[in-house]
This record gives C-alpha cells, sequence and structure tokens, in this order.
C-alpha cells in the first residue's frame, strides 16, 4: 500500500500521534518520577517535573514493609499458570470449531464471549463460597483456576481467528501425504499456528497480570500478586503518593519490560490476517 | 498399477445430494480427466476418491480392494490442489521431502529422492527457498515434485493449472502429459476447461449436476456425443444449434453442426445471414454469422477468409456431419 502522503500531512500526522502518545503514557510516566521524590515533593503545587531530590528511600521502605518478591512470584506464577492452563484448554477447543465446525459452532463462540458481559461482581458472592468451602481461598492454585475461567473465552476466540486463517487444504494436502492426525498436528498445524498461540500467550500474561477484581478479593496475604501489593498503599495508611507510586512502579515495571521486548511479536500476532 | 472403481458412490451434505449415484472404472495407467461447469460436483467426487470426505453411500475400489472406510493417508494416492497447498513453513526441501518423512524413509534417502524429483523438475537451485519465495509456476512445480517423489499408486489433481497465465498453463500442460506418458501411473485430472480435457485425456468423464452425461476418448465425446449436454459442452468454439424447422426436417427436436461443417459462401446457400465478428487466428478464421434476430452460427473458415462485418453471406451445413437429438436431448443415431 504505496501511498503518496504529502509532507505537511506527515507532520501533522506524527505531532498527533506524539500527542496522543504521550497523553497516553502521562500517568505511568508521572508514576515512576513520583516514585523518585519524597512525600513532600510528591503533594507540593506546582509539581516540579525533574528538579528534585531524585531519592530511592521509597523503594527501600516499600521493600521493608512488604515482600515485594513473594507478590512478584504470585504475580508470575498465577499469570502463567492461567495462561499455559487456558492454552491448554483453548487449542483443541479452538482446534476443533475451526477445522471440524458443527452445527452450533457459531453459537457456542457467541455464548462463551456472552460470559464476558455479566459484570464479575454478580458472581463475587457465589464463587467467594465456593472457594472457600474448597479451601481456595488465599491460594495460588484458586487464582490460577478463577483467571482461566474468566480468560478462556478470549484464548478460544483469538486461537479461533487464528486457525480460521490457516486453508484447510494444507491439512488435507498432509492428510494425503501419510500424516495422521498427531502428525498433522505436531508439524503442520502447530508450526504454522506458533504466531498466534505467541501472542495469545503474552496478551493473556499481560490480562492476568493486571488482573486486579479476583485478586483482590480471593487473596488475603498469602498468593497476593502485585495488584494487591499496590492495594495495601492507597487506603490503610492514609495517601502516601510517592511510595504508592514506588509500589505501581515495582508491580508494573516486568509487564513493561515484557511488552516492550515482545512488542513485535504482539502487533504481528494481533493483525494477523488483517495484513497478509 | 492401480485400477479404480466407483460403486453407486453417492454424496449427500445434508439434505442436498451433491453426487446421486456414480458408477465407473479407471483402468490402470490411464489419465482420465473430469469435466464439467463450475458446481457440478467434479472436486466432491475426487476428495471422495481420496478419502478427504465420506461417501453417503457406495463402494470404492483400488486394486480390487475396498477402500470406502480407508484413511486418505492409506490409500497410496497422491493428491496436487489448485491451491497447491504447499506447506509455508517448510523449504522447498521440506515439502518435496515431507510425504517420504510421513512414510519414515531415512535421511539419505530422502534426500536422494528429492534432488532427484528437484532435477526433473527444474527447481535445484530452489531447493533451500520458502514457497512464499517463489513464482506461481515454481510453486505448482513443487506440489507436483510433492506428488510424484513417493511413487504413488495413482495421482489426483484438482483443477491445477487454473492459477497459472494462459502461456504458462499450455507449457503445464504438456510437462503433465510427458510426465504421464514417463511414469505410466494412473492420473484423474479434474477441470472445467474443455480444452484441457481434450488435449491431455485418454477418457473423458463428463460430468453434470452430479452424474456421469458420457465417458469416452476425446474424438469419441467430439463427433458421437451421446446428449445435448455434451454437444454443447465439448468443443471450442461451441457446435451450433439450428432452429426447430431444420430440426424437424431432419427428424430430430435439435440438431446441432460444428462449425467447420459448415460452408459459407457469398453467393448461395441454404441459411442467409449477416457476417458479424470475425476472429482471425491465421490458421483458421471463425465468423460469427447473425441468421435471425437472436440467434448466431459460428462458422469455421480458411485464414485468409475476407469476410467484412455486415456482409450477406449464406450458410449449408454438411448433411453428414449433422448431430441429431430428439425431444429429451438424446442422441439418434
Ligand atoms: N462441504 C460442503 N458442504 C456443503 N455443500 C458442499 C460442500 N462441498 C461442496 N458442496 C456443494 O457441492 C456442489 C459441488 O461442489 P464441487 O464438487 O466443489 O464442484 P466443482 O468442483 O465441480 O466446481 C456445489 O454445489 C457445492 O456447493
Ligand atoms: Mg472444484
Amino acid at each position: 500500500m504505496a501511498r503518496a502522503v504529502s509532507t505537511r500531512r506527515k507532520i501533522t500526522f506524527t505531532v498527533i500521534a506524539w500527542v496522543i502518545g504521550i497523553a497516553i503514557f502521562f500517568p505511568i510516566l508521572w508514576t515512576i518520577l513520583t516514585s523518585f521524590k519524597t512525600e513532600g515533593e510528591a503533594i507540593a503545587s506546582p509539581p516540579s517535573f525533574l528538579f528534585f531530590d531524585w531519592t530511592l528511600e521509597n523503594y527501600t521502605t516499600v521493600q521493608e514493609r512488604s515482600n515485594y518478591f513473594l507478590h512478584f512470584w504470585n504475580s508470575v506464577v498465577i499469570s502463567l499458570g492461567s495462561t499455559v492452563l487456558g492454552l491448554i484448554i483453548a487449542i483443541p477447543a479452538a482446534w476443533s470449531m475451526a477445522f471440524v465446525p458443527g452445527k452450533r459452532t457459531k453459537d457456542v463462540l457467541m455464548w462463551m464471549l456472552s460470559t464476558k458481559m455479566l459484570p464479575p461482581v454478580g458472581v463475587l458472592i457465589p464463587i467467594y463460597l465456593l472457594f472457600r468451602d474448597a479451601g481456595l481461598l488465599d491460594t495460588r492454585t484458586g487464582l490460577v483456576v478463577v483467571l482461566t475461567l474468566m480468560n478462556l473465552p478470549i484464548i478460544v476466540w483469538m486461537l479461533y481467528t487464528y486457525f480460521r486463517e490457516i486453508p484447510g487444504e494444507i491439512l488435507e494436502a498432509a492428510r494425503m501425504d501419510g500424516a495422521g492426525l498427531r502428525e498433522e498436528i505436531i508439524y503442520i498445524l502447530t508450526p504454522m499456528a506458533v504466531p498466534g498461540i505467541a501472542s495469545t500467550l503474552l496478551l493473556n500474561v499481560i490480562l492476568a497480570w493486571n488482573e486486579a477484581f479476583w485478586t483482590l478479593n480471593l487473596t488475603a496475604a498469602n498468593a497476593a500478586p502485585l495488584t494487591a501489593f499496590i492495594a495495601s498503599y492507597s487506603s490503610p495508611e492514609g495517601l502516601f503518593y510517592a511510595k504508592l507510586s514506588a509500589a505501581s512502579t515495582m508491580a508494573i515495571a516486568p509487564i513493561l519490560i515484557l511488552g516492550w521486548f515482545s512488542q513485535k511479536q504482539l502487533v504481528r500476532g494481533l493483525t494477523f490476517g488483517a495484513v497478509k | 498399477m492401480s485400477a479404480i472403481t466407483l460403486k453407486n458412490v453417492t454424496k449427500r451434505f445434508g439434505d442436498v445430494t451433491v453426487i446421486p449415484g456414480i458408477d465407473l472404472s479407471i483402468e490402470d495407467g490411464e489419465f482420465v480427466v473430469f469435466v464439467g461447469p463450475s458446481g457440478c460436483g467434479k472436486s466432491t467426487l475426487l476428495r471422495l476418491i481420496a478419502g478427504l470426505e465420506d461417501v453417503s453411500a457406495g463402494v470404492i475400489d483400488i486394486d480390487g480392494a475396498d477402500v470406502t472406510g480407508t484413511a486418505p493417508a492409506k490409500r497410496g494416492l497422491a493428491m496436487v490442489f489448485q491451491s497447491y497447498a504447499l506447506y509455508p513453513h517448510m523449504s522447498v526441501a521440506g515439502n518435496i521431502g515431507f510425504p517420504l518423512r510421513m512414510a519414515g524413509e531415512s535421511k539419505e534417502a530422502i534426500d536422494k529422492k528429492v534432488r532427484a524429483a528437484a532435477a526433473t523438475l527444474n527447481l535445484t537451485d530452489y531447493l533451500h527457498r520458502k514457497p512464499r519465495e517463489l513464482s506461481g509456476g515454481q510453486r505448482q512445480r513443487v506440489a507436483i515434485g510433492r506428488a510424484i517423489v513417493r511413487e504413488p499408486k495413482g495421482f489426483l489433481f484438482d483443477e491445477p493449472l487454473s492459477n497459472l497465465d494462459a502461456a504458462l498453463r499450455v507449457n503445464m500442460r504438456l510437462e503433465l502429459s510427458e510426465l504421464h506418458a514417463q511414469l505410466k501411473t494412473t492420473m484423474i485430472y479434474v477441470t472445467h476447461d474443455q480444452v484441457e480435457a481434450m488435449t491431455m485425456a485418454d477418457k473423458i468423464v463428463v460430468l453434470n449436476r452430479g452424474h456421469i452425461e458420457q465417458v469416452g476418448s476425446p474424438l469419441t465425446l467430439y463427433n458421437k456425443p451421446d446428449n445435448l449436454f455434451v454437444a454443447g459442452f465439448i468443443g471450442s468454439p461451441k457446435m451450433n444449434f439450428l432452429g426447430p424447422t431444420y430440426a424437424k426436417e431432419h427428424g430430430a427436436a435439435t440438431v446441432g453442426v460444428r462449425p467447420e461443417h459448415i460452408k459459407i459462401s457469398k453467393e448461395s446457400g441454404l441459411i442467409k445471414g449477416t457476417a458479424g465478428v470475425a476472429e482471425h487466428l491465421g490458421s483458421d478464421t471463425f465468423v460469427h454469422v447473425h441468421v435471425a434476430p437472436d440467434q448466431m452460427i459460428t462458422v469455421r473458415t480458411s485464414g485468409d477468409s475476407v469476410l467484412r462485418h455486415g456482409d450477406t453471406v449464406w450458410l449449408t451445413p454438411d448433411e453428414d456431419r449433422l448431430h441429431r437429438f430428439d425431444a429429451q436431448g438424446k442422441a439418434i443415431r
């Protein structure tokens, strides 16, 4: 799609894109800056942007007061665990829906999506009670299960869309070439679907990492991931902006780094099909 | 060696019967072409033979063994798809070698056979490339290479040339005929293009709405079509169908005559008309003559014809070469 764009239009669009980009990123940038201020400077008016006394004191306080690495590890286990479990369930489901669709396949897909329209708080009490009785409250297993269930519709939908892009004739060619179902899946389908599976995995790790409703409501101390770690700095002790910012920065840093390194893969996966 | 026999093979998709019941035998080593208009069930029939679709009723035999319930991988047939269906993540060598890999052959054996196949198909320089880095004709060759490399009992082709440009299509047509002459393996070739059917087939099977209209050699179908459908489908330009008055004089409901069996003259003849467009091919000229407001007759005449648009001409069909059909469209012999 080579299109002649005048220099003026290019400049206009570049400026607009930068303004929007900065506006979206600004809160995160501000959080990071605030995390290096003292509490006094954090609430100073007018706020100083770069010229303040940079300090790491918030980070040491936060690490002394709560165990960052425990929460970090919980986040890793919960987000990776729920995504991998979700993929294991969703890959065969999406495969069958994409390659051997039945009369009701479309309905099943719509129904799965419709479950995402229900506000989660509507099922909080039943799930809370089930978890209490099953002894799953404040356990990582419990959170892995609940986040798998919450994200499953999205995982199945994404994979279904990717698999649909794979021409059925290629699978048939493999069958003609002597491949059984197992070989067909291992040598043809999976390698062809790798970009799609990878971006599904990345997106769901990010969603699960940032999930705050279930993680806050179903954990106390042991299984609490980083979302709960941030929340613990917001209310009970009043407003300590600088420490809250330090906690937030520590919580989002891993996912920001992951996102940064995988952005190519993520974008390629999400636009798969749109740009052949 | 592989004869393929279909007995009452039937295919339904839900309530729709696509193939109402076909009996057909294909001899060992034959080049058989299934030809018919788009949507008549050619691909479905081929896929039933391949095993990619299950029959709704009937029996398929290969070499006398019933394979009706056998998986495609176990039927020993190779297929070339219209879209080529190459494995995009594998190199050309990987694609051609895949069937051998599935058959569990050793690395050295695979390598040797892939090289041999690539050499016959002029692909040696491209073995390390991915399919997306190849031209249409090269992809086609890879698909053929993948089919021949494991020496199957038979080949199935589903409109393999329809994505190629005209010049390349003529070339590949020759190459496929050459390949058949070399390998002497049974080939079933599906096309909607009657020229491909005429030029390549030992035996043509004309399909229409899921049933067989006629089976025969290209010249049998051309000279002795069993019915109106075959008469109109085979031959280019198409057979002319003359008016009912003329047909009645010859004791038929419809009478057809091929463009080369009509004499055209500026002086006298049986049917008066006005010359329309003349297509000069060099060797021949096809003149389209308007004989009635809604009727046009195509006539083949010599390459140096000097007829001009709007000239009054006279046509005389060769009475010995008429094709007569009854009210049901069956040939009267
Ligand atoms: N999987 C299918 N489900 C329903 N109908 C089908 C299916 N495959 C083919 N058909 C129908 O069967 C008929 C024959 O199709 P096909 O064999 O592809 O025709 P051809 O190859 O001669 O163009 C068409 O009307 C088509 O719509
Ligand atoms: Mg077809």
